[in-house]
């Protein structure tokens, strides 16, 4: 078991390396250091001596991949490339624009991220395992059917939608909460309970298909019925055979989001005004502020892949016939 | 005038002829004939497809740019219009000053007035466009409009049809009820738009109307265009990490999990600001801001086609591991036929049924992209019209009193019909073509 792990780990280095080439890629030879330096002096007249001052107080001014003046091993390790990557794999994500330090931003905002997404996540598969369930239970009547065509339009409306529909609804007609804001401790309750509402509901119609398709798959197979056939009644054969065994995919399906959910949700929490990275992300998209893009992108790459690992491991956690390779 | 062509707009009648040719060539096939024929056999299918071909029409109405000559000289204007541009003219220069519900006849908000004797009032100014018709006289026209122009295109249909003995379970009279409501709806908007602001006027005083029209090309466009980009992709090394295996797929699957791993709106977002700078500091390759609007769609259609081709790319791969075991592969492959005859003749065939599932399924996901990416500020232009730009406008309105529910109203309408429908229809698809399901 531990071997298969430190394994799955040792893959993963790989793919992150790759990441890094592409994020590199993106902010460095995409967009020249002269560019950026272009665009963040912002003056018509940009002399190529400013350039160089704002290259060299950045720490751009080396070339990216093949240092020529170096020697030695320098020839490669003292270049852009290099050096960026080493920040970015040490968690050293630099100051932003407006010269804050990245890394304790975001060991900030995390938080509040958490305290929307984590309990949509929860509360969400809940909620769409019971409907599935049900959906199941009552398959073929008119209740599926119904419940089918109200899931495809649920899935057909976007998100914007709810969150604009949810704040006219509940906060400007009925004031139940406020539109938006947050603070900290459980204060913060009245401020996430209609993001994570949103959240619920905006995700019921993919997932209810998506769970019931698999507990329908499950329904027909020999074991369902030789327990109807010892006697069981529907319900106890729901529960008791069906959802085990129809839980197995859908865990494993859903772990590998887990990590994510740190980085919050874009939409919600700019719509919501909640300081977490969701809405720290859109902030630096909108104001162009590429040392922290750079950051979020990195940071997602990196929990997303962690979840890939952890779907690997909880595969063979859950699943007895996985035989480790 | 002289037809000026955009590179979207090249695109998409590039993209719409080879479908075209293409179904022309497999309709031949009797087994496609059938998996068409059921899946038309449901209503809803036909209606959704109906629905999704009205959207399709007003998106290549209005990909067909014209320029004018100028009145004085020989020289041709700068900006373009299109054909749908042409049909709402009336709408387009006729702009109010500020906002106005829909068929208001008086401004939304009051205005200081000064009237003869020198005292200032606060009155709703009559709106400058606007003439009070007569609602039913007009209504009736434009039912009777729809009647016609419907009733030409049905007696049109139905001799066609018996000409080639057409068999009638296919539920004909469900589609023509739904082709004439939309004409109707269609015609009495048009006719309507002509006194009023139909679905009212936004914050400079542009009609909704006209702005929900012309949206539905930037959606359209965003849906198909990026399936045009991902499939040559998606289809290339999916097929070839299952067919050729070995360090070839070790390749294609680790570049679309390092791809995949990278969060999708980051990196739409990361790359779309890039494009950005870059084409901030050129601006000397645009003409006019419909060639730059233009150009940024088609690079955002480009960044969503490499960003999403990674889903299918997996399943084919995996599809075409399954197929390359079955005998008839092996048998083929000891006659000795060459490998990419092999690929054209036995495995693509056999995975056109993922290919048409995933793209229609992902149309409607991308139509709901677009709103939140222009959400988030890397969507298409910001002069470009585009749902997700009209929703973002009217959302900081949204706590004036009384609301300015109209522009949110119409995109609202106009996207959930267009998804919904996509994705009906993309179940009906799935239902029939997916060999584990027997319809």
């Amino acid at each position: 078991m531990l071997t298969y792990i430190i394994k799955r780990i040792l893959y993963a280095i790989p793919i992150l390396i790759g990441v890094n080439l592409i994020t590199f890629m993106l902010f460095f030879m995409v967009n020249t250091p002269d560019d950026m330096a272009r665009s963040q002096l912002g003056a018509k007249q940009v002399t190529p001596q400013m350039i160089e001052a704002w290259k060299e107080q950045k720490g751009y001014n080396k070339p990216l991949f093949i240092n020529p003046k170096a020697t030695g091993i320098d020839k490669i390790t003292d270049t852009l490339f290099i050096q960026e990557s080493i920040k970015l794999f040490s968690f050293d994500f630099g100051f932003s624009d407006s010269n804050r330090n990245i890394g304790e931003d975001i060991k900030q905002r995390m938080m509040p991220s958490l305290a929307i997404a984590l309990p949509s996540f929860i509360i969400g598969i809940v909620t769409n395992i019971s409907l599935a369930l049900l959906l199941v239970l009552f398959r073929g009547s008119i209740l599926d059917t119904s419940m089918m065509i109200v899931a495809v339009m649920i899935m057909s409306i976007s998100s914007l939608f709810y969150i604009i529909a949810g704040q006219i609804i509940f906060s400007k007609l009925w004031h139940w909460v406020p539109i938006s804001g947050y603070e900290s401790g459980w204060g913060a309750i009245k401020f996430v309970i209609l993001p994570i509402m949103i959240g619920v509901f905006a995700g019921i119609g993919s997932s209810v298909r998506w769970y019931r398709s698999i507990f329908l798959e499950e329904i027909n197979k020999d074991y369902i019925r030789t327990a109807r056939a010892k006697g069981l009644s529907e319900i106890s054969v729901l529960f008791k055979h069906l959802l085990p065994n129809g839980m197995l995919p859908i865990l494993t399906g859903v772990v590998v989001i887990i990590p994510t959910l740190f980085m919050g949700s874009l939409i919600m929490e700019s719509f919501f005004g909640i300081p977490g990275l969701g809405s720290y992300t859109i902030d630096a998209i909108k104001a162009q502020d590429f040392a922290i893009v750079k950051a979020m992108v990195f940071l997602g790459s990196v929990l997303y892949i962690i979840g890939l690992i952890l779907t690997d491991i909880s595969y063979t956690l859950f699943d007895p016939r996985v035989k480790l390779g | 005038m002289k037809i000026t062509l955009l590179w979207t707009d090249i695109m998409v009648w590039i993209l719409l002829f080879s479908v075209v040719a293409w179904g022309w060539i497999i309709s031949y096939s009797p087994q496609v004939q059938k998996q068409w024929h059921t899946i038309f056999k449901s209503s809803i299918a036909m209606i959704s497809a109906i629905i999704l071909l009205f959207y399709l029409l007003f998106a290549l109405l209005d990909s067909v740019h014209f320029r004018f000559k100028m009145k004085l000289s020989d020289n041709y204007q700068s900006n373009m219009v299109s054909l749908l541009d042409i049909a709402f003219e009336h709408r387009i220069k006729t702009k109010e000053r500020t906002y106005s519900a829909p068929f208001a006849l008086k401004e939304y908000t009051k205005d200081i007035s000064v009237d003869k004797n020198g005292v200032t009032t606060q009155i709703y100014k009559p709106l400058k466009y606007v003439h009070s018709g007569n609602i039913v006289i007009n209504s009736i026209k434009s039912i009777a409009l729809g009647g016609i122009i419907s009733f030409l295109l049905i007696w049109l249909h139905i001799t066609w049809r018996k000409k080639r003995n057409y068999s009638s379970d296919i539920p004909w009279k469900v589609g023509y009820i739904t082709l004439f409501i939309l004409i109707t709806i269609f015609s009495w908007l048009y006719i309507m738009s002509f006194d009023y602001h139909v679905l009212g006027t936004d914050k400079v005083g542009g009609d909704v109307l006209y702005q929900s029209l012309k949206s539905i090309r930037t959606g359209v466009l965003i849906g198909v265009l990026t399936t045009l980009v991902m499939l040559p992709m998606a289809i290339a090394l999916g097929v070839s990490a299952g067919f050729f295996r070995g360090w070839i797929d070790d390749i294609i699957q680790y570049i679309y999990t390092t791809l995949n791993s990278i969060p999708s709106v980051l990196l739409i977002a990361a790359t779309v600001l890039l494009m950005q700078v870059v084409m901030d500091n050129h601006p000397k390759w645009f003409e006019t801001t419909l060639d730059r609007s233009d150009l940024r769609l088609l690079f955002l259609v480009i960044i969503l086609g490499v960003t999403s081709w990674t889903g299918l790319c997996r399943l084919l791969r995996a599809e075409t591991l399954k197929i390359s075991q079955i005998e008839f592969v092996k048998a083929s492959k000891a006659f000795g036929v060459s490998k990419f005859t092999i690929i054209r003749k036995h495995i693509i065939p056999n995975l056109m049924h993922i290919i048409l599932i995933s793209v229609v399924l992902d149309f409607s996901g991308l139509v709901l992209a677009e709103a939140v990416l222009s959400y988030v500020g890397v969507g298409v232009d910001p002069t470009m019209y585009s749902w997700g730009n009209m929703i973002n406008q009217a959302r900081l309105e949204m706590a004036r009193e009384p609301m300015v529910w109209w522009s949110l109203f119409s995109s609202f309408v106009f996207m959930f019909i267009l998804v919904l429908s996509a994705n009906l229809f993309s179940d009906r698809i799935q239902v029939v073509l997916d060999p584990r399901n027997d319809v």
